[in-house]
């Protein structure tokens, strides 16, 4: 039997906004009406001055490669076929950090502050992905 | 100013040889009391001195209530009972919390306990069922997950390429961490790699597991314990072994992803070094030791830098032409550091605690440091996200 790759927990509240934006290729971040400070990820506060009063708003999908590394040794065993592959930790221009894969490259030529845009991977019938890759 | 300065000291050390294969008929809990009574013997004390419990519960053994649990197991009724808490660094976490604890007149002796069994079978198991949100760190772990992240060492490698991006560090530069602590384990019959010396070129050939940290730079992963008994420094003098003082202690804890972490390749070492070393009246030019937790070369390249011992940035330059070797200018986890002694999950960080305190008591045998009185020992946990910072010191630096 094939181990499929981890997906996200759909029915949680807390994501499910965010997961059903991606379904619709849309990259929501959340933005405290209070003091305008964007997040990521989604929570129940704000934390930079702890107001509940947030919102999601579409992210530009643009970025860049804060930094990277190129897996050889997969963990979880349903990734095991796609090494080498990068996984990185992306910054949004909006500020938020994310985590993601940079794809449509050859992993070796991804470097730091590498500017990135975001591309949907419909990976399941239910489930959207945002992945980046190098801004045109 | 109230402080908890030479109030107490670390005055027993029990330790179990790190164990490749997990063995059948034992528990994490199990060892860990094997552990601690080893701890209590060596400080010459009886089970009835002892008056309270912290454990960092086994990683892969649930348990609602560790101190409780603990204390039955060993028949030992305590004034009070805690986990550390901060992973990797609960050990270090655990001995200033003794400390502290004593100092408040809560309790006189505690014992400081650690133990995990390791199967990677069972590991194996586990990660290939593995869903977010049933995982070690909540439900946040979807949003990472389904993009393969490859557990510790990904997260490690972000912080060595950012690194070596902002400061040109070079991969033989961190080899040398490797190499240096190989040295040391190379005097420590009970490192998990005692005669087994390696070269630069040896960590440099290793596999690239996750780039660009490759295998010799990475923990192997054990089976194990350790623990230590703190009691008053008042008590500590009537004791078998010259006393281990805490002399300082820092915590620090600002996020726990390093997706989280505003600066990625500066730790909170940084905060809880300055409170250590500000408690103790040293500073890190005093520190004639460094036992800093190793889970990968990279971690003790930032906790240098972080705690002082050279400008940001220079951990590159610095480690390649110090001798940190337990001959050297300034020795660095001379037990041969998790990466050659064995990490026994979250047990592995009280090696750096028991080393410490044997190498202040004058017990650190072949590998012993030349006329040391004082070094800097270090706590690290999850992802550089917890830091706990103590000084330890002889009797002459009180």
């Amino acid at each position: 039997m094939q181990i499929p790759k981890p997906l996200p927990i759909l029915d949680d509240p807390t994501s499910a906004e965010y997961w059903a934006g991606l379904k619709r290729h849309e990259l929501l971040i959340q933005r405290c009406k209070k003091c305008n400070h964007h997040q990521f990820y989604p929570r129940v506060v704000c934390a930079k001055c702890l107001s509940t009063n947030l919102e999601f708003v579409q992210a530009s999908g643009k970025g860049r490669v804060h930094t990277y590394t190129v897996i050889h040794q997969a963990q979880h065993p349903a990734f095991a076929a796609d090494v080498p592959y990068v996984y990185a930790i992306i910054e949004l221009a909006e500020g938020p950090k994310v985590n993601s894969n940079v794809v449509e490259c050859n992993p070796d030529d991804v470097v730091c502050d590498m500017l990135v845009e975001a591309v949907f991977d419909d990976v399941t019938p239910e489930v959207t992905l945002v992945k980046f890759k190098p801004a045109k | 100013m109230n402080s908890l300065r030479g109030k107490a000291a670390i005055v027993g050390v029990g330790e179990l040889k790190p164990i490749k294969k997990a063995p059948d008929d034992k528990t994490g809990y199990g060892l860990a009391a094997e552990s601690a009574a080893m701890a209590i013997a060596d400080a010459g004390l009886a089970r009835e001195d002892i008056d309270a419990i912290l454990i960092e519960p086994p990683l892969v053994e649930p348990h609602m209530g560790p101190p409780s649990y603990m204390a039955e197991y060993l028949g030992i009724p305590i004034r009070y009972g805690a986990t550390g808490a901060t992973m990797g660094a609960s050990a270090a976490s655990m001995v200033w919390r003794a400390a502290a604890a004593i100092s408040a007149g809560l309790c006189h002796t505690v014992l400081c306990i650690t133990g995990e069994l390791i199967d990677p079978m069972k590991m194996a198991m586990l990660m290939s069922k593995y869903e977010p949100g049933r995982g070690l760190f909540g439900p946040e772990e979807q949003y990472s997950a389904p993009y393969g992240p490859a557990g510790a060492p990904t997260s490690y490698a972000h912080i060595a390429t950012r690194h070596a991006f902002e400061y040109g560090t070079t991969d033989e530069q961190r080899a040398r961490i490797a190499v240096d602590q190989r040295t040391n384990a190379c005097a420590n019959p009970k490192a998990m790699f005692y005669g087994r010396p390696i070269t630069i070129e040896d960590v440099i050939n290793s596999r690239v597991i996750s780039s660009p940290l490759r295998l010799l730079e990475i923990v192997m992963p054990v089976s194990g314990a350790a623990s230590v008994v703190v009691t008053s420094a008042e008590r500590a003098k009537a004791m078998r072994h010259p006393p281990c003082y805490i002399l300082g202690a820092g915590e620090y804890i600002s996020y726990c992803d390093l997706t989280e972490s505003p600066h990625t390749t500066t730790s909170p070492v940084k905060e809880s070094a300055r409170v250590a070393f500000e408690m103790s009246g040293y500073n890190a030019r005093d520190m004639q030791m460094v036992q800093a937790y190793d889970c990968f070369t990279i971690t003790v390249m930032i906790t240098l830098e972080d705690a002082g011992f050279c400008p940001k940035g220079e951990s590159g330059p610095f480690c390649w032409e110090t001798d940190m070797t337990y001959k050297g200018k300034l020795p660095v986890n001379t037990h041969g550091g998790q990466l050659s002694f064995g990490q026994a999950g979250l047990a592995g960080g009280m090696s750096h605690i028991t080393e410490g305190a044997l190498q202040i008591m004058g017990r650190g045998e072949e590998r012993q440091i030349k006329d040391l009185d004082i070094g800097f020992i270090n706590g690290n946990g999850g992802y550089m996200s917890e830091q706990t910072s103590l000084i330890f010191g002889t009797e002459a630096t009180l």
